[in-house]
């Protein structure tokens, strides 16, 4: 029987890792996610959980320290946001090319400078291409079901990579909303036990990790945590599978809203999706076929499927909320606009640059992308495909 | 665990290059970085045993049975000097390699 509560998107994170009850949790508070860890180390001063919470000196060591306790056979966790995750990058890596299933919950805020601490996906971004499992979330139920399903995803023996749950810094992070809780016992019981195949505490096989591997080896390690990441498409779709039958609640690799009959949609990640569904409901309200496609797995990119379910629109509208100042548009729009490309489907798509440091979106900004894709779907052009939402413009 | 070598397919390459045994340094011969390579003058050497504590590498095999040292174990020695130096003898030069 699920639980009723009401918490914020921390508490929620924190709640996930205290039934989990991981072997270590390594961590370094900063701002949004600080409370993860705050909650966290009173479960364990509170004698909730066993876990050993090593309070760290910096985000490179958090990560660090959880490399080390992954190689040596346990299950180690942290959360970070934004500069702390630029500070991890160098062990970001160091984590996946070593195939340790570390999980961890990134609470996403812009990274500096000027100095922000508000929401943008710019911390994401930046490891985009590291190696790791990236997913989602719109709200605080999903970065909890998300962290339950975790570890089941980076575990299985296909797979060995990290994951880390993402959600919206502030916006869902401190926004307390109601949730559905799942027992402790139950979510023990679907987490599972950790065991790993080899590991550096194993005195039957003493081994050696992260050895010198020059040009005669790297190519083909990182061809294989390639495939790995391709291999973990099928896994999330397996174990969220599981996941709905045990509590009810569905997850694929990403949400069709309103998508099956629309001629146009909008395509994001996070919180924004909740603001976009408002609009969509709103706008079917009028007799306006909008839609929406939320993507849930961002690394591995659906993106076989992503370039059916949009193939038949009209027009697409890509959010993202992280510029790459490459002077052609953002990540999620590339990665759409690829997928589209490959599979031969040809569809009018522009991007939206949006919500950078925390600018708000609101439901006026979202029904205006519907707008202008009202008019792309008519005249079937785009003028210029990298935009802007929300920002104070002058003369440009 | 089977030898794994420059044509070793991907598929029975071991995940992040773990090596699943332990004392495997001694299949790593670095003898081919050397530039400099020490040379022994056998009739020079009184056996003092200065130089086979110093070598970084142990590429100055010492025999178990009279304690005496012989000749460079060249698969491992990258030519650092280091007995060259301490050799109060001159039984230890130190000569270009490839010349």
């Amino acid at each position: 029987m699920s639980i009723r509560e009401r918490l914020s998107g921390n508490e929620a994170a924190a709640t996930a890792m205290k039934q989990i009850n991981p072997d270590v949790v390594a961590a370094f508070p900063i701002t949004p996610s600080t409370e993860i860890p705050q909650y966290f180390s009173t479960f364990v001063a509170n004698g909730n959980v066993d876990t050993e919470f090593v309070a760290v000196e910096s985000e490179h060591s958090a990560m660090s320290a959880c490399i080390g306790a992954e190689a040596a056979g346990a299950r180690a966790m942290t959360a970070t946001s934004a500069n702390g995750l630029s500070l991890m990058w160098e062990m970001i890596y160091i984590a996946s090319s070593l195939r340790l299933p570390i999980v961890l919950s990134l609470v996403n805020r812009a990274v500096s400078g000027p100095l922000n601490i508000h929401c943008d996906h710019s911390d994401a971004m930046g490891v985009r291409d590291s190696g790791w499992i990236m997913l989602f979330s719109e709200n605080n139920q999903e970065a909890y079901d998300n962290l339950l399903m975790a570890h089941r995803i980076a575990e299985n023996e296909n797979v060995l990579l990290p994951l880390m749950v993402c959600q919206d810094g502030f916006i869902t992070s401190h926004s307390i909303e109601n949730i559905e809780l799942e027992e402790d016992d139950k979510v023990k019981k679907f987490v599972g036990e950790y065991h790993p195949n080899h590991y550096l505490l194993n005195d039957k096989e003493p081994m050696a990790i992260g050895p010198l591997d020059l040009q005669a080896y790297l190519f083909e390690h990182k061809a294989q945590q390639a495939n790995a990441m391709k291999a973990a498409k099928d896994v999330i779709l397996q174990v969220s599978k599981d996941f709905e039958s045990w509590t009810g609640r569905h997850y694929g690799l990403f949400e069709e809203y309103m998508l099956d009959d629309c001629d146009f949609a909008i395509v994001c990640m996070n919180s924004t999706a909740g603001t976009a569904k408002a609009v969509v409901n709103d706008l079917r309200a009028k007799g306006i076929k909008a839609g929406l496609l939320k993507i849930r797995v961002y690394r591995p990119f659906p993106a076989e499927e992503v370039a059916e379910a949009l193939s038949n629109l009209k027009a697409v509208a890509v959010l993202d909320r992280a510029d790459s100042l490459n002077g052609m548009g953002g990540a999620l729009f590339e990665d759409v606009v690829s997928s589209m490309y490959v599979a031969g489907k040809q569809v009018p798509i522009v991007n939206y640059v949006y919500g950078i440091g925390g600018r708000d979106t609101t439901c006026n900004d979202i029904e205006s992308v519907y707008n202008d894709l009202s008019e792309i779907a008519q005249s079937g052009k785009v003028d210029n495909p990298y935009r802007y939402l929300g920002l104070r413009k002058g003369d440009m | 665990m089977s030898e794994i070598n420059n044509n070793t397919p991907i598929d029975e390459m071991t995940i992040g290059g773990n090596i699943y045994e332990a004392g495997n340094a001694r299949n790593f011969k670095t003898g081919d970085w050397r530039s400099v390579k020490p040379v022994f003058i056998r009739e020079n050497c009184r056996q003092c045993g200065l130089c086979f504590p110093v070598c970084p590498e142990n590429a100055i095999p010492v025999s178990k049975d009279d304690l005496q040292r012989t000749d460079f174990n060249y698969d491992y020695c990258k030519g650092c000097g280091v007995c060259a130096k301490v050799c109060p003898f001159s039984a230890i030069t130190m000569k270009e390699e490839g010349v």
